[in-house]
């Protein structure tokens, strides 16, 4: 594939929707579902299998489906280009933050059962601590993959 | 019912699939039969009891490094060169 060719396909990708009305359907009717069972895995990470990161991929391969069949211009209400870095580093702050908040509290790095929040049994309080660790686990992962998509089109 | 017989036929398909992704030489067939070598893979982890990361292989295995795969071909040539 020559360089006239190649532009071409990643323009294309990027800014003109796959026109298959098929195509659209499907996608229209599998996001939200993948976004559901992201959402339950991530929830549910501490009584089954699953966790931040299974979680975190799924949302992320619900939006990667998005780009690649709407394009990256008429998936930007879903997910603008420029948001996943700032919610990368949100994510990876809010899990820190647990953890320094739990050690400036006075247990060590990541031990739940100091988290200065009052009116809590320490059992609560530990389920509280590891539900935000996963949401920070799953913010990270999956912006971090969209944002190794869109830097591999790079946009 | 013998009771490895399942995971006989798991890793056969396994090992399969695996073959034949090295031989492809349309990389498209190839990224969606290295798919199924990663199902099957998940599938002999819940087999063996390790649904963790059997999760983790399913998803990351059919979602992501998938994706990632067709990103690569989209972005070079859609034909093996050797």
């Amino acid at each position: 594939m020559n360089e006239v060719t190649r532009d071409i396909v990643l323009r294309r990708h990027m800014e003109g929707p796959i026109v298959s009305p098929i195509v659209h359907v499907c996608i229209r009717g599998l996001v939200p579902f993948i976004q559901i069972v992201g959402l339950y895995v991530y929830f549910h990470g501490h009584y089954s299998p699953g966790g931040g990161f299974q979680g975190g991929v799924l949302m992320a391969a619900s939006i990667i489906l998005l780009r690649m069949s709407l394009g990256l211009a008429d998936s930007q209400a879903v997910m603008p280009n420029r948001l996943p870095i700032p919610l990368a580093a949100v994510g990876a702050l809010i899990y820190a933050g647990t953890g320094l908040f739990a050690m400036v509290a006075g247990g060590s790095y990541l031990d739940y059962g100091f988290l200065p929040i009052p009116g809590l049994e320490p059992a609560m309080l530990r389920n509280l601590g590891i539900l935000m660790i996963e949401l920070g686990v799953t913010l990270c992962v999956m912006s971090t993959i969209i944002s190794i998509y869109d830097n591999l089109l790079g946009s | 019912m013998l009771p490895w017989l399942i995971e006989i036929i798991l890793f056969t398909v396994l090992i399969v699939a695996a073959l034949v992704a090295l031989g492809l030489r349309n990389l498209l067939a190839a990224v969606v039969t290295l798919s199924i070598f990663s199902f099957m893979s998940a599938s002999i982890m819940v087999k063996l009891g390790a649904i963790d990361v059997a999760f983790t292989e399913a998803v990351v295995g059919a979602g992501a490094v998938g994706v990632i795969n067709i990103l690569a071909i989209l972005l070079t040539s859609r034909k093996s060169a050797d």
